[in-house]
């Protein structure tokens, strides 16, 4: 159809450029706040701040991954924050308490993120219980239960056990590395925080087991007929899941250099409003690992922007869930297939 | 004077894809006008436009000589259109009685005053119920509408529509889910309101109940009116016009295979607590035809054969080893396929692609170890769209944006491009235009003819006509009739489909 009047092209105009904001709206938004940040404030656009920024983001946005994951089936995980403070209190015991290496310890950490993930598919899948009801009772067990073998304190060099020795062990000098390793002037969770999201993004659009994911998470049934055992694809996402927010939890713990008990706690919320808002990005209507990764990032330069800017700590909140609105009206208000008028010819 | 709506020029499109073209049609009062139409011609779009739906249309609409603007579906209302959609389910409300269901749309606007208890609206539910000749009595009306078959709510829906005295009522695809006796019924009511004064507007797959109640057809293809005519009707011009020139020659009659060898075996299979377990031998090279009304067990063979339910009882034999699948993956990897009736909750994942809507269950073959093979995924939905003639821009349109006819020639081809041993197909014509089954139909039976066992479950006799060799006919859970379309008449299927034993 070549021969269109004056009323159709610009109706047709309309359209794509409603197209262009759903798609490119949330990463221009991104780059504005950037760029405004950057130039009114001289010490946001100092490599430094901005390193340091990656790095305090790092941890949500790996967590925020593994929430991904569990979205991409379907479901969604709340177990995530106390996963997290689970990873801290284990590896602070493993290596204060019981004097184990740095790499054992980080291993256990790894071990109990994965089971917690295990128990929440079992209860999910198997049990049939709601994924939000299932991981938000499991939310409320970890964080009681970690604090059990601790006595209910914080895990910290040369304090006092429950017997009136002094603990042996202490933090690693390797595990503190974690944090604080520098490579080419990136700090490693920065790095990590990459290689996870590419290999994410990897596996969720370039494998199988990935497109199998989308597909169960999609349409269950239709899965099921197309001769997938859903329930293992569900099942081990909220395995990874736990990985992830474990690896985040390991991240946290090398940071803090102690076994803080209420590590972890505030990173729920900002986790699963990561994975969120990632939907929302190159208007891709689903959840996917850049999508995440530009969200934390988003949400990184608000706050940084913000505190530098000498806006007090609860613009914070406000500013996140903004960010969270924003990438909504993006995904919903905007989205596309709603009947649009083009006039008569 | 007689009422009429007139649509002068009506367009509308979504995104840059024009659906409506400038459509015109008049709907007099004291008639019924049918339209005609394959899927995708625009039909659906145009009810939406007539019940308010899309207030951004093209064109005008003009309800006994004024211009009106139908910008909400109550706007619609309050000017005399009434349209009772496909969806008996998304009509009623549940937990709510007869009378309040009848009463609705007056107790949602206070037009009754302040509701308080069934008793006090159910002078004017039983004053409505006989005004439309229904025969419902008090007891009825008290009912849960949970409590009502499906067609006695199809007359509630009709019925509620009814009372608001409408200028044109919408009917679309009434009969989906009715039987002979409740369509026949439902054909008095429509008469009856015809004969009141109300405009028509019949929107209909089935030839034979137009030709029973319209008094004018009109044939909508590709967003444009293509054919009007009055009573008699000239069905060769109607179903020209409706599929495009072409597609009629193709037409012709299918030369009956006979199978010899047995592929599945199936004994003692009962499929319903109380039903008499049978034995049934499907075999190779030609195509089985099963046909059954709603519940008759069609659906459960479908699903016994296919891992998708728990069988009650019996055992199968496939190409000679037992076989008994426990989940639809054990079928597959013997090579046995199920098409499910329901597209849109079985075979389709919102926004998909073709290309990743067709490759999912063969992902392994796509794949090279555990990744992707994108590149053959997609060379492999391009073949499928031009082997079933697929109208679409390509591989990666999505299926949710195709005409139904053609999703469901995505959701044949998926499976027919796997080489499978035995096809069951659950009901592939419903929802599907005559060009699309016609495909489709030609397909199944060359797939019969290089070997292949293919099943085919429906519940319409011209559906079984079409596309089977044998033919078994399934009543309560048991098959009744075994035999040869050549063997058999039309009046011999129907009469063992309704013969009640």
């Amino acid at each position: 159809m070549s021969n269109k009047t004056v009323a159709e092209k610009r109706a047709i105009f309309r359209v794509k450029s409603q197209d262009a904001i759903v798609k490119y709206g949330f990463i221009a938004v991104t780059i504005g706040l950037f760029s405004w940040f950057a130039i009114t404030e001289e010490t946001f656009r100092q490599p430094s701040t901005l390193f340091s920024m990656l790095k305090f983001t790092s941890v949500v946005a790996i967590v925020g991954l593994g929430v991904t994951f569990t979205m991409v089936v379907g479901g969604l995980d709340l177990s995530v924050g106390s996963i997290a403070g689970l990873g801290v209190t284990v590896s602070a015991m493993m290596m204060v308490i019981y004097n184990l290496t740095g790499i054992f310890s980080g291993i256990m950490v790894l071990v109990a993120g994965a089971v917690v993930g295990a128990l929440n598919a079992v209860l999910i899948v198997w049990m049939k219980i709601p994924d939000l009801l299932a991981t938000l009772g499991m939310m409320f067990i970890v964080m009681g239960l970690k604090l059990l073998p601790v006595d209910g304190q914080s895990v910290s060099s040369k304090m006092i056990l429950r017997d009136g020795s002094v603990a042996p062990g202490k933090f690693t000098d390797g595990f503190l590395q974690i944090d604080r390793l520098k490579i080419w002037e990136i700090p490693f969770p920065v790095i990590l925080w990459l290689v996870l999201t590419t290999i994410a993004w990897y596996m969720l659009t370039r494998t199988k087991y990935g497109r199998i994911m989308y597909a169960v998470g999609a349409n269950p049934e239709a899965a099921k007929l197309s001769g997938i055992k859903i329930e293992w694809y569900r099942a081990s996402a909220y395995v990874i899941s736990g990985l992830f927010a474990a690896t985040g939890g390991m991240i946290l713990s090398s940071r803090i250099g102690q076994g803080d008990i209420s590590a972890g706690n505030s990173l729920l919320l900002d986790a699963v409003a990561v994975a969120l808002v990632g939907t929302s990005v190159l208007g891709a209507g689903k959840p996917n690992a850049w999508g995440t990764a530009l969200g934390a990032l988003l949400i990184g330069i608000v706050i940084t922007g913000l505190t530098i800017k000498g806006f007090p700590y609860y613009a914070q909140d406000i500013s996140k869930g903004l960010v969270l609105l924003l990438a909504l009206v993006f995904s919903f208000t905007l989205s596309r297939k709603k009947a649009r008028f083009v006039p008569a010819t | 004077m007689q009422s009429s709506v007139e649509m002068n020029k009506i367009t509308i499109g979504f995104g840059t894809n024009l659906v409506l073209k400038g459509v015109d049609l008049t709907v007099k009062g004291g008639q019924v006008t049918a339209l005609l139409g394959a899927n995708g011609a625009g039909k659906s779009t145009l009810i939406k436009v007539l019940s308010g739906l899309y207030p951004g249309h093209g064109g005008q609409i003009v309800i006994d000589g004024k211009t009106v603007e139908l910008k909400t579906p109550s706007s619609a209302k309050k000017l005399g259109i009434q349209t009772v959609h496909q969806r008996i389910d998304e009509g009623v409300v549940p937990g709510l009685s007869v009378a309040e269901n009848l009463l609705f749309e007056k107790i949602a606007r206070n037009a009754l005053g302040r509701v308080g208890s069934i008793r006090k609206i159910m002078p004017k539910a039983l004053e409505v119920a006989d005004a439309l000749k229904l025969g419902w009595s008090e007891k009825f009306l008290r009912r849960d509408v949970y409590e009502l078959g499906i067609a006695d709510q199809q007359l509630l829906i009709l019925a509620r529509a009814l009372i608001e005295e409408p200028k044109l009522l919408i009917l679309d695809e009434p009969t989906s889910a009715l039987s002979a006796s409740e369509v026949e019924n439902l054909m008095r009511v429509i008469r009856e309101m015809r004969d009141g004064g109300v405009g028509v507007l019949y929107v209909s797959h089935r030839l034979g109940e137009i030709d029973t109640i319209a008094d004018n057809l009109v044939v909508l293809r590709d967003g444009v009116i293509r054919g009007e005519q009055t009573k008699p009707f000239e069905w060769s011009t109607a179903l020209g016009q409706m599929l495009g020139e072409g597609t009629m020659q193709e037409m012709q009659e299918n030369v009956e295979r006979r199978g010899t060898d047995s592929i599945l075996e199936i004994k003692s299979l009962s499929l319903f607590q109380r039903s008499r377990p049978f034995s049934l031998s499907i075999r190779k090279a030609e195509v089985t035809g099963v046909i059954g009304l709603l519940g008759s067990g069609k659906t459960e063979i479908a699903q016994a054969i296919f891992g998708a339910s728990k069988k009650r009882s019996g055992t199968m034999i496939f190409e000679g080893d037992p076989f008994s699948p426990k989940h639809p993956r054990d079928a597959i990897r013997k090579g046995v396929f199920m098409i499910p009736e329901d597209r849109a909750s079985s075979s389709m994942f919102p926004s998909w692609s073709i290309a990743k809507t067709t490759s999912l269950p063969f992902l392994s073959q796509l794949s090279k170890g555990p990744n992707l093979g994108i590149g053959a995924e997609k060379s492999r939905a391009s073949e499928i769209i031009s082997d079933l003639q697929i109208v679409a821009q390509g591989p990666d349109q999505e299926v949710d944006s195709l005409s139904g006819g053609n999703q469901q020639k995505v959701v044949v081809g998926r499976w027919l491009k796997g080489q499978p041993k035995l096809l069951i197909l659950d009901e592939p014509f419903r929802g599907v235009d005559i060009g699309a089954r016609r495909v489709i139909s030609l397909q199944a039976r060359e797939l019969a003819k290089s070997g292949a066992g293919v099943l085919v479950l429906t519940s319409e006799v011209d559906e079984l006509l079409e596309i089977a060799d044998r033919v078994i006919v399934l009543v309560d859970g048991e098959p009744r009739l075994d035999t040869y379309l050549s063997e058999t008449s039309r009046e011999e299927i129907v009469h063992e489909m309704s013969e009640v034993k």
